[in-house]
């Protein structure tokens, strides 16, 4: 299984640095989160994916062992990822609204005019 | 009285910090009063120049400094002391010269603001003890210098000497603070008394040839060498009071003094004495010669300045005990002579307006004072009695023929340079103070005695002192010796006198005398044999090839940057991409430790795989398609694909919070998109291949990293002791929050910033209008 989600990755990054490389601005955003998405699989994947159990601790239990559950740091680590390419993705298309409005134009190579429209 | 001298340093350059302050108040006689704290060092100072015993040193630790190793550590010795008290005495004489002589500049605050601080980085300079600090104070000359010789910035001569000035120099800077750092690290020290106590010499040392021509290139260019002469006559842009300064104690001088500085640590080897005697050898002879084409009077002296420096340049290079003693003799008759003439050209240039010698003349009769001043000076430079040249000139030709190896070479160009210096003493005493023949008398703007006395008392304090030291040279012996104990690492025993009986110097300098009065007398064929050969030189003319360099190097820089900083953001990242994959791909090749996880790996299961495809499929319809909303839709595919496969594998949170960010970015990049355009394909064909290519590439790197990553075995993973303190400790049964909310609750605080930055950063990018602003306009 490790594999076939390595090979994932391995995609999605392609796609995204495909993306990354398009003229248009909103490709290039979305080439981003193509990215973001694909590391914080990497991250996941460094975890195992063998065991499939919840991080919880039984309502009886004291303590849990790590032998069943997933491995609950790299699920701690992508949350506060999650959470922050949420807030980078508002203000890329907040940026990208008021690129658009000011110049009429998505193609990064006219960036150099910003000033004129 | 030591800490006095080095309070009164650093008053100096309070004083030139609070020029601005100061001027407003004390009007025009703002120089008088400034030049009363260089005085006040100086009689500190000559109260150590008589009270300081042989052989020792006072070392004046400020505790004031960035580092250990960079502290303000002063060093009062005789080198110190000889080169401090020129520096402070000649600059209170300039500065109350300029009280008179820029009385009716512009800009004089300015003017009086760099001279000073000027003068306390000389001044630091000369009694550093730390070589850092040497350095810093180094480079504050060659900066203040800049201002001072480009003063006159509103014209184009002045500032391209000054640019040039400072590139040079700034350039011998940094040569030079490499050549420390290697010291300081050879010897494990930067400190110079300790340099001299343990005896370090790199003579023999593998990097001492690299050291050596990181200080030859910082002295030739500070000190105006040969082939780096030429910055010096073009410094004569200067107001003359600058140049009276930096010709006489300062500036070019610091050259001199940092060799005599490091003599005892990298002199006295065979390259040490051979490139230095070749450089100013050179040096000393062309100086004078070009100075016979000259008609302008400060050329001239700057001509001759070039000379003075080869010859000393030379005898530090000879590193005997003679020679060392000729060339600090030499710079204290240098500096008394070069200032006093500057200062003399200075008031017939005002007096009179020119500095031209074929149009002045008789000025004997006119200006007696000054002629007198000049006359004493003159006689100086080309070494005749009772001046303390002659003792100089003396002692040169002494420590000339006192070394039989290369006293072949030395001595015909000691003798042919002094010839020249002869010959133009008497020319510029000739065509200034005596004749009348063949010219107009010279119209004085207004007699000698209307001009103010403070502003003949310069030349005429730095003429007498020079007189009065060639009669009783005795006062000079035991500093002398001090010096010479530190330059040299020996005692040497001074006897300074004019008259050193009938010996073979003598009659070299009788011959020396003869032969520049004959040249004297046959200057016309002479003088135009010069101008002809000079004429031939210009072609080769320093200053033009060193603008042309400049030039080609900042178009050549231009040129460059252009390419590499092209304004494309695709270029730069397939740049980035395709050098992280070759260096990525040779590492793993390189690494040998198999490439598949053979340990830990789970069973195929067909339901995440039917996961990953759809997935896999949204984003590349995302790449295909030409419509906004699909694009963002199928990217929403992947979002969610990504939160079931975290599903699957029980992380529950990850699996919710992805499915809401998604949800959010996807309503947010609606409403963004909804005024936007449908993509228009952009690139080329080519472009796309190219593209793909370079994406493929990148992802097979990914592959194999996220794969060679399963083989890092971290020895004592964390996890473990979440799973046990999280109920324990963190009182919670979810063991990914108390993580987030416990045990890393300042990383969640971050976060939570982050996200309030990027709320307040959207909220006042929507806020502010751009477009209004520009139509206002």
């Amino acid at each position: 299984m490790e594999l076939v989600i390595a090979i994932f990755i391995g995609l999605l990054y392609a796609c995204g640095v495909y993306l990354l490389l398009r003229r248009s601005i909103v490709k290039l955003i979305l080439g981003v989160f193509v990215i973001s998405n694909a590391t914080n699989l990497i991250i996941f994947l460094s975890g195992g994916v063998t065991r499939s159990g919840v991080s919880f601790i039984g309502s009886e239990a004291e303590k849990a062992s790590l032998e069943t559950m997933t491995d609950p740091l790299p699920q701690a680590l992508i949350l506060t990822a999650i959470v922050i390419g949420l807030g980078i993705a508002a203000y890329i298309l907040a940026l990208k609204y008021k690129y658009f409005e000011t110049t009429g134009t998505h193609d990064l190579d006219q960036l150099s005019k910003t000033d004129q429209k | 009285m030591e800490q006095l001298a080095i309070v009164l340093i650093g008053l100096i350059f309070l004083m030139g910090l609070m020029v601005p302050l100061l001027r407003p108040l004390f009007k025009n006689y703002t120089g008088r009063i400034l030049a009363l704290v260089p005085f006040a060092l100086f009689g500190a100072l000559t109260i150590l120049f008589f009270t300081l015993p042989d052989q020792t040193s006072r070392i004046i630790e400020t505790g004031f400094g960035f580092l250990p190793e960079m502290q303000f550590t002063f060093r009062i010795d005789g080198v110190s002391l000889i080169f401090g008290m020129m520096v402070s005495g000649i600059g209170g004489l300039v500065l109350g010269y300029s009280s008179f002589y820029m009385a009716k500049y512009a800009g004089r605050t300015k003017f009086y603001f760099f001279l000073v601080l000027f003068m306390g980085a000389m001044l630091g300079l000369v009694f550093a003890d730390n070589l850092l600090a040497l350095f810093i104070f180094w480079e504050l000359t060659s900066i203040t210098s800049f201002f001072l010789i480009g003063f006159d910035h509103d014209k184009e001569k002045p500032r391209q000497a000054s640019l040039q000035a400072l590139l040079l120099t700034a350039f011998g800077g940094l040569c030079l603070l490499f050549a420390v750092i290697l010291i300081g690290n050879l010897a494990g020290t930067y400190s110079l008394s300790e340099l001299y106590d343990k005896g370090f010499r790199f003579g023999a040392h593998s990097d001492y040839h690299l050291v050596f021509l990181l200080v030859s290139v910082a002295v030739a260019t500070k000190s105006a060498q040969f082939p780096f002469h030429f910055w010096l006559p073009g410094a004569m842009n200067a107001p003359t009071p600058i140049s009276a300064y930096l010709h006489s104690a300062t500036m070019v001088n610091a050259g001199i003094f940092l060799l005599l500085r490091l003599n005892p640590v990298l002199g006295g080897t065979i390259l040490w004495k051979s490139a230095l005697i070749l450089a100013g050898g050179i040096t000393m002879f062309i100086g004078a010669f070009f100075a016979l084409g000259q008609k302008d009077l400060k050329r001239i002296l700057a001509f001759t300045t070039i000379s003075a420096l080869g010859t000393m340049v030379m005898l530090i290079g000879m590193n005997t005990s003679a020679s060392i003693k000729a060339a600090l003799i030499f710079f204290i008759v240098h500096g008394l002579y070069k200032g006093g003439l500057f200062m003399v050209a200075g008031i017939i240039d005002k007096n009179t307006g020119t500095r031209d010698i074929d149009k002045l003349g008789g000025l004997l009769k006119t200006m007696p004072i000054t002629s007198i001043a000049g006359i004493l000076a003159l006689l100086s430079m080309s070494g005749l009695p009772p001046m303390l040249g002659f003792i100089g000139k003396e002692l040169i030709y002494d420590a000339k023929v006192q070394i039989p190896e290369l006293s072949w070479l030395v001595i015909p160009l000691g003798v042919a340079a002094n010839m020249m210096m002869v010959a133009i003493s008497v020319l510029v005493f000739y065509e200034i103070f005596l004749s009348r023949r063949n010219k107009k008398p010279i119209a004085l703007k207004q007699p000698e005695k209307r001009l103010p006395g403070n502003f003949l008392a310069g030349p005429v304090a730095l003429a007498l002192v020079g007189l009065g030291l060639g009669m009783a040279p005795g006062w000079l012996e035991d500093t002398m010796a001090n010096a010479m104990y530190f330059i040299q690492s020996e005692v040497v025993d001074i006897d300074l006198a004019l008259w050193h009986g009938f010996n073979q110097v003598l009659l070299l300098s009788i011959f020396t005398v003869a032969m520049g009065v004959l040249i004297f007398v046959f200057r016309r064929p002479i003088g135009k044999l010069v101008r002809i050969i000079i004429g031939w030189t210009d072609q080769y003319h320093l200053p033009d090839h060193f603008n042309k360099l400049i030039k080609n190097y900042l178009s050549f820089a231009g040129k460059h940057t252009n390419r590499i900083q092209h304004g494309y953001h695709r270029y730069y990242l397939m740049t980035f991409f395709a050098a992280t994959f070759v260096l990525v791909i040779y590492q793993l090749f390189s690494a040998d430790d198999g490439w598949f996880p053979v340990k830990q790996v789970s069973p195929l299961q067909i339901h995440v795989i039917v996961v990953l495809l759809v997935a896999m499929m949204g984003v590349i319809f995302a790449i295909f398609t030409k419509s906004r909303i699909s694009a963002i839709i199928s990217l929403g595919v992947l979002g969610y694909g990504i939160s079931v496969l975290y599903m699957l594998y029980g992380a529950v949170d990850l699996a919710i919070t992805q499915f809401l960010a998604e949800t959010v970015i996807m309503v947010i990049f609606v409403m963004v998109i909804y005024h936007l355009p449908d993509f228009a394909v952009l690139s080329s064909k080519k472009s796309r291949v190219r593209d793909a290519l370079i994406a493929a590439g990148v992802g097979v790197m990914i592959t194999l990293i996220v794969l060679k990553a399963r083989f890092i075995n971290l020895e004592t993973p964390v996890s473990e002791f979440f799973a046990e303190n999280s109920f324990l400790e963190g009182h919670g049964r979810n063991i990914v929050n108390v993580i987030l909310v416990d045990f890393r609750a300042l990383d969640t605080l971050g976060e939570i910033t982050v996200l309030g930055l990027a709320a307040a950063g959207v909220f006042s990018l929507l806020r502010f209008d751009l477009k209004d602003k520009n139509t206002k306009k």
